[in-house]
């Protein structure tokens, strides 16, 4: 009986194990991986909001601090999203025929929120305090980037867990002076404290901020 | 025998366990931006209107400038401007123009007229109840008497340290 393969049946073989061991490995790598990538996360998307609102023109132009619209971001664990009232305050005077700012207007007259589309979210069971991390020196550009620049507002950064605990194992070269935690285009200048003197200023370390129940409770 | 009791375990246990798979980003927590009809646009029937309990002026402390500085710089400077003359940045791209917050004779506003005003506003002023605490408020009417103060300040008002150092 003449064999029933050719020779070049072993190259084949082996070339097909090869290139399913390699799929396989791929597919899985791909999958673990894959959520995590900038792009699943939407990590510098814009979004479409009902208004475009321009972080760039308030805040980078005019100058208008952070906590005017985002109020109880020192206090609560939420920043807060401005109410219509606060678009108000200076839009009830200027750019008031402004057809970009009909949503609002027509917001405060009818009397119902706007309803903004978040840009950064993390998962229910993740526990998160905007109040914790200002009071204790954490600029708001560690998480958010650079908003001052932004003309529509984008996610910066992944919030993985890996981010978060980059910084929770070792905060001291993050934090910076109270007065520049609004201030999102901020360097060291050789001035500022240094690590160690800023996280005794803060009271900050003596226990460990990697615990699982810090952020999952 | 075995094989049977083993896949009668497997045919119970393993959707036991499924049931656990849920997708745990999405969880039924308090969420306060949830839905329009969460958010309170509409005043709840049988509510009073929102008046601001009676709080007490805290004492003056170089702290309660410092933060009244800083709320000052935050809320009020882009109308009001810095120095409190008026020009600020939003006024500046038309927005009408208030009056000095300094006296021309160096004397800030009634501390009283200021807490109200920041309260409740006044004229095209919108009040700032929601977005200013009330010891926040306090703060800022101790810093406009610094800052008009600052304003006229003679050399007599200087430490002695300031006098060496300004020679
Ligand atoms: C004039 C009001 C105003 C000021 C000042 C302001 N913001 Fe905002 N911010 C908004 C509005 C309105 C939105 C929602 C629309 C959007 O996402 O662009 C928003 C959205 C955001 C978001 C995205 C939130 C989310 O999850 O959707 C971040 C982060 C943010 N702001 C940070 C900042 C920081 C940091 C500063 C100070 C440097 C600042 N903002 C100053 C009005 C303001
Ligand atoms: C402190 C005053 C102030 C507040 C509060 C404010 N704005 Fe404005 N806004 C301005 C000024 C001044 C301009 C004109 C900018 C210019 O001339 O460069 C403007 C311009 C705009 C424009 C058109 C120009 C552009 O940026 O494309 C939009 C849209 C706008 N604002 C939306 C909003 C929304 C939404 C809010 C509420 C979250 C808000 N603004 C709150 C002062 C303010
Ligand atoms: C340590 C990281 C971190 C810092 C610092 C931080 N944020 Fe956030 N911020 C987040 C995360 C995470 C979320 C999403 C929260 C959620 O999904 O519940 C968020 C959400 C927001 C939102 C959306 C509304 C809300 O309350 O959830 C705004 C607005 C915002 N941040 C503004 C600010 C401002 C202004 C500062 C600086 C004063 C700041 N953040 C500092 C991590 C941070
Ligand atoms: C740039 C640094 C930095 C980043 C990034 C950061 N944190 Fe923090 N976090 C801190 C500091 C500093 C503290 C205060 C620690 C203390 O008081 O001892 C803190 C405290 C906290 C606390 C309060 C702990 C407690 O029990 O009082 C929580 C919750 C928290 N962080 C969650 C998060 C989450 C979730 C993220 C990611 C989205 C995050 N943090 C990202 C620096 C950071
Ligand atoms: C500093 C805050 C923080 C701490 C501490 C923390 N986590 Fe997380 N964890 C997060 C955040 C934020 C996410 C959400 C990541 C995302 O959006 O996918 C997360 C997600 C997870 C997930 C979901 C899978 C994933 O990676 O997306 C698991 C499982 C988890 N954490 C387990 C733990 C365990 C176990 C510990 C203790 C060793 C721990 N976490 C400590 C912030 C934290
Ligand atoms: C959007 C611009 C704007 C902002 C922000 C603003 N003001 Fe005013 N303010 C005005 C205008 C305009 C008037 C004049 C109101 C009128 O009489 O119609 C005024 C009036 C006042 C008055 C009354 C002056 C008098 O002569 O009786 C006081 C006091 C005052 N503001 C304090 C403040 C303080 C304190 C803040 C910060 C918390 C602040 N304002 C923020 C625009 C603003």
């Amino acid at each position: 009986m003449a064999a029933l393969f050719t020779p070049r049946a072993n190259v084949i073989m082996t070339a097909s194990v090869l290139a399913i061991a390699c799929a396989v490995t791929s597919g899985c790598l791909l999958w673990f991986a894959w959520p995590y990538t900038d792009y699943a996360r939407q990590v510098g998307w814009t979004i479409e909001q009902p208004v475009p609102f321009s972080h760039q023109h308030h805040v980078a132009g005019l100058g208008i601090d952070c906590r005017f619209c985002h109020s109880s971001v020192e206090r609560s664990a939420q920043a807060s999203m401005p109410p219509t009232f606060t678009c108000m305050t200076c839009h009830s005077q200027i750019w008031t025929d402004a057809a970009v700012l009909a949503g609002i207007r027509d917001s405060f007259l009818r009397n119902t929120p706007m309803t903004w589309q978040r840009v950064t979210d993390v998962p229910d069971y993740v526990y998160f305090n905007h109040g914790i991390h200002v009071t204790k020196g954490v600029g708001c550009e560690s998480c958010h980037g650079n908003v001052a620049t932004m003309a529509l507002t984008y996610k910066a950064k992944s919030l993985t867990m890996q981010f978060c605990l980059d910084c929770h194992r070792d905060p001291g070269s993050s934090l910076r002076p109270a007065e520049n935690i609004f201030d999102t285009d901020w360097h060291r200048v050789p001035s500022t404290p240094g690590p160690a003197a800023l996280l005794a200023r803060y009271h900050v370390g003596g226990r460990n901020l990697t615990e699982c129940s810090i952020c999952h409770r | 025998m075995n094989a049977v009791r083993s896949v009668c375990i497997m045919a119970i246990s393993l959707p036991l366990l499924a049931g656990g798979c849920d997708d745990m980003s999405k969880q039924d927590r308090e969420n306060p931006y949830a839905s329009r009809n969460s958010a309170p646009a509409d005043i709840a029937q049988g509510t009073v209107p929102y008046h601001d309990a009676p709080h007490p002026v805290p004492p003056l402390t170089a702290g309660l400038l410092q933060r009244g500085r800083s709320e000052y710089h935050a809320f009020c400077a882009p109308c009001h401007a810095e120095t409190g003359n008026g020009d600020g940045m939003v006024v500046q791209r038309g927005f009408p123009a208030p009056l000095p917050l300094v006296t021309p004779d160096g004397h800030a506003l009634p501390s009283r007229h200021v807490y109200d005003v920041i309260t409740v506003g006044q004229g095209i002023m919108y009040g700032f109840a929601q977005r200013i605490a009330p010891e926040d408020r306090w703060a800022i009417v101790a810093y406009l008497h610094a800052l008009a103060r600052s304003q006229h300040a003679t050399r007599a008002d200087m430490t002695p340290e300031q006098q060496a150092s300004a020679q």
